[in-house]
């Protein structure tokens, strides 16, 4: 914008206002040449990074280019119908013995004519690593986090050390537990919510101590007078301020589970993830297909519900982004 | 809660009558709490019997377990002293933490090379090893197990400690080793607190020497090797270590690091412009609204694993399906995040501007950018620390980086000691760069915090 002003209405100034006019524009062109720098730097940073990453990677970025189209090109699916018919374990016309047109023989047998599709029961198995391990993760922060908030807990120690747990928890991978376990328990679907439910404590713990720091300390001064105990103070001052926020935090990780326990089962943890990976690896475009477009329905679904639901809890300031902008 | 207080009839109906609605409270504000408990546990009832969770914990191998997870801290050195023609003959395999010929306190040879003696942290736990019998000394107590071309036999009167097991004898000296006495040979795995051989291999001049004599060297001591400097030649070591790989490990974690911010970056840089255009109250267009919005859908419920799978399927597994991967998910997270930011601006500043005459770009730039800069750069910054977790795992699935590598050595079973080195790094490496971010974040964001 116009931050220079035409050298003759400045000399109408009085002696005072020019020099901090000077000064503004001083600090505008300082503001300036740091905007520059920064964003030099930034893009040098940058180009250094991508040479790098294209370095390391086993195919170069342009010397792959080309094929990257044909890969899409070549992996499509015989018809739309074919993926209808791998969804489904339908099957195939295009049936010729190999396992890239067999679809009808994974399917999972409920009774002896009623069967469940391979990919619909293998989604179910992932969803349900997602809920058992949000709802085992939201129990265990649910336990550390009134230790971890200082307006409960008056030691410094106990926080400290129970902050410390639950930033471990949050930042340890995720597979290393998943792999530790598989090499124990064998691999499964156990060891993936086992590792998934660790994060979940250290993540919602965090979310929920700042929650319970944030809430209103008036009801607990109130419970106080009267003589509560602690575990009176914070089951009728504190939880039923934060339990909807609890609640929504718990639906948003759900959501974030259901994509990390199909991670994790392409890694080894069974469930949907792990099909994809193969019948991508495979190159069986029906297959691949099929399961894009069912990860997809579910993850909106849950999505939708867990937003729909969250709205019914705690209104319309249900954690939506940049409402702070207003 | 301890009730001091004491309420007359008169006066609980009166209360009663006065506040209706916080005495009289609906079915499911009264009973919801319990039938969503009640509701939970049977559903992970269910789950306990879906998932066969006691089969598959009574199956583990738990005997293993123990082993695994002692290799996270500690070291096993596993020779295998072999009976040769009268002579005890000792065989490293080629993980050998030991030079050929290096001096090793608790495996002493007895003199003319027909026994060896295998110390277990005390004088009173060693065994004697020739090729006749094994004398096992267990808390200063001597057991002597005699061995034949057939078979090991236990002593009478041998402790829990040691056991037959089919024609060897298998003894237990807790944290300190374990022994499998054969026939043929002695099987010997002894623990160690720490890592073995962490800094240099044993193929390293510097191997062996203690910090001190190390860093003389590296100061004052004469070239080990005319072509260079001691200091390079122990950066070179360490790096080249060939058990620990350090250099391979460090690339491979700024690979990750690499995906993490360039992937974020880009997203950043590409959901900016087009948040704009899915914000109802800037693009005046709800076609364009809405095809934006959804494409900010489409490329944020397609999973992270997925568009990772088709990149390495694509380009080949390394840093660039990563980046791609993280790219996709974060234009469409980030876009829609941008997006209701852009919704929920004052649009006073806006008017303010244009009416003064500015072009539309100015608009944006200074009626609008201005306001939201805050909260994009800290939703960027939230996002940078949660992807730089996440490319671990995404590295795992084939995109590279150092969750190949865990991935990798935590399949041989063997590496226990590198994975917790690697998830070592990993977690110094997100608490840097979560300070890092946080420290920035309130830097923009100011006193308000996010």
């Amino acid at each position: 914008m116009a931050h220079v002003a035409a050298p003759d209405r400045m000399s109408g100034l009085q002696e005072s206002s020019r020099t901090i006019l000077d000064h503004y524009q001083a600090q505008v062109q300082t503001r300036r040449i740091y905007t520059v720098v920064c964003i030099v730097v930034f893009l040098i940073v940058l180009g250094a990074s991508l040479d790098f990453a294209n370095d390391a990677n086993s195919g170069k970025f342009f010397e792959r280019l080309p094929y990257f189209f044909d890969f899409i090109k070549s992996f499509v699916p015989n018809g739309p119908l074919e993926i209808f018919r791998a969804m489904f374990d339908l099957p195939s016309p295009y049936a010729d013995g190999s396992i890239k047109f067999d679809y009808t023989s994974d399917r999972v047998y409920i009774t002896d004519s009623f069967y469940i599709p391979y990919f619909f029961y293998e989604l179910a198995i992932t969803v349900n690593i997602a809920l058992v391990s949000t709802i085992l993760g939201a129990g265990g922060a649910f336990l550390l986090c009134f230790f971890a908030s200082s307006n409960l807990v008056g030691s410094r120690m106990v926080r400290w050390g129970v902050r410390r747990v639950m930033e471990i928890m949050r930042a340890f991978p995720e597979i290393v537990i998943a792999g530790l376990l598989a090499a124990i328990l064998s691999i499964g679907p156990i060891a993936a919510i086992i590792a998934i439910s660790f994060h979940t404590v250290g993540a919602l713990g965090k979310l929920f101590f700042e929650v319970i720091e944030n809430a209103d300390m008036r009801p607990d001064e109130g419970l106080r007078a009267s003589g509560a105990s602690w575990l009176e103070r914070v089951r009728f001052a504190i939880l039923p301020q934060v339990l909807p926020n609890f609640v929504s935090y718990t639906l948003l990780r759900a959501e974030i589970n259901v994509r990390a326990s199909t991670i994790i089962g392409a890694v080894g943890g069974g469930g949907i993830g792990e099909a994809f990976s193969l019948s991508i690896g495979r190159d069986h475009a029906a297959k691949t297909y099929a399961i894009i477009i069912l990860l997809l329905i579910t993850v909106i679904c849950v999505d939708q519900f867990s937003a729909w639901l969250r709205r019914r809890l705690i209104g319309k300031q249900s954690f939506e982004f940049g409402r702070g902008a207003a | 809660m301890s009730s001091t207080l004491t309420v007359n009839g008169a006066e609980h109906e009166r209360i009663l009558a006065s506040y209706p609605k916080i005495f009289e409270r609906g079915f499911m504000q009264r009973w919801g709490l319990l039938l969503v408990s009640a509701v939970v546990v049977i559903y992970l009832a269910f789950c306990f019997a879906f998932f066969n969770v006691i089969p598959t914990f009574v199956n583990g191998n738990w005997d293993r377990a123990s082993v695994y997870v002692q290799d996270w801290y500690s070291w096993r050195a596993q020779p295998r002293l072999r009976f040769q023609n009268g002579q005890v003959v000792p065989q490293w395999t080629s993980r050998g933490q030991y030079r050929p010929g290096a001096d090793i306190s608790w495996l002493k040879p007895g003199v003319g090379g027909s026994s060896y003696t295998v110390t277990f942290g005390s004088h009173d736990d060693r065994l004697e090893v020739t090729p006749e019998r094994v004398d096992v000394f267990i808390d200063g107590t001597f057991y002597p197990v005699v061995i034949t071309p057939e078979k090991a036999s236990l002593p009478a009167g041998a402790p829990d400690r040691m056991e037959q097991d089919g024609n060897k004898v298998n003894v237990y000296f807790g944290f300190a080793g374990q022994v499998e006495i054969r026939s043929s040979q002695v099987y010997i795995q002894r623990r160690f607190l720490g890592w073995a051989n962490f800094f240099f291999d044993t193929q390293s001049p510097f191997w062996g020497r203690s910090f001190g004599e190390v860093a003389g060297l590296m100061l004052f001591g004469e070239r080990l090797d005319p072509n260079q400097s001691n200091a390079s030649l122990a950066l070179d070591n360490f790096l080249n270590n060939a058990t620990w790989q350090h250099g391979d490990i460090l690339s491979k974690l700024m690979q990750t690091l690499v995906m993490a911010f360039v992937g974020t970056l880009l997203g950043t840089l590409f959901a900016f412009p087009l948040s704009f255009i899915a914000a109802r109250n800037i693009t005046r267009n709800r076609t364009a609204n809405w095809f934006m919005k959804r494409l900010f859908d489409f490329l944020r419920s397609i999973d992270m694993l997925i568009w990772a799978l088709f990149f390495t399927r694509a380009f080949g597994p390394g840093p660039i399906p990563g980046i791609a991967a993280i790219f996709f998910t974060d234009t469409g997270a980030l876009g829609k995040v941008y997006a209701e930011a852009l919704e929920n601006v004052d649009d006073k500043q806006r008017e303010g501007v244009k009416s003064v005459g500015a072009a539309p770009i100015n608009v944006q730039r200074y009626g609008v950018v201005p306001q939201v800069l805050p909260i994009f750069i800290s939703q960027s910054l939230y996002f940078w620390e949660s992807n730089t977790r996440s490319a671990t795992v995404i590295g795992a699935v084939g995109a590279g980086g150092i969750g190949l590598k865990l991935l990798e050595s935590m399949k041989t079973n063997a590496d226990w000691d590198k994975v917790a080195y690697m998830v070592l790094l990993i977690l110094i490496v997100v608490f840097l760069f979560d300070n890092m971010s946080n420290a920035l974040r309130s830097r923009v964001m100011g006193k308000r915090g996010h």
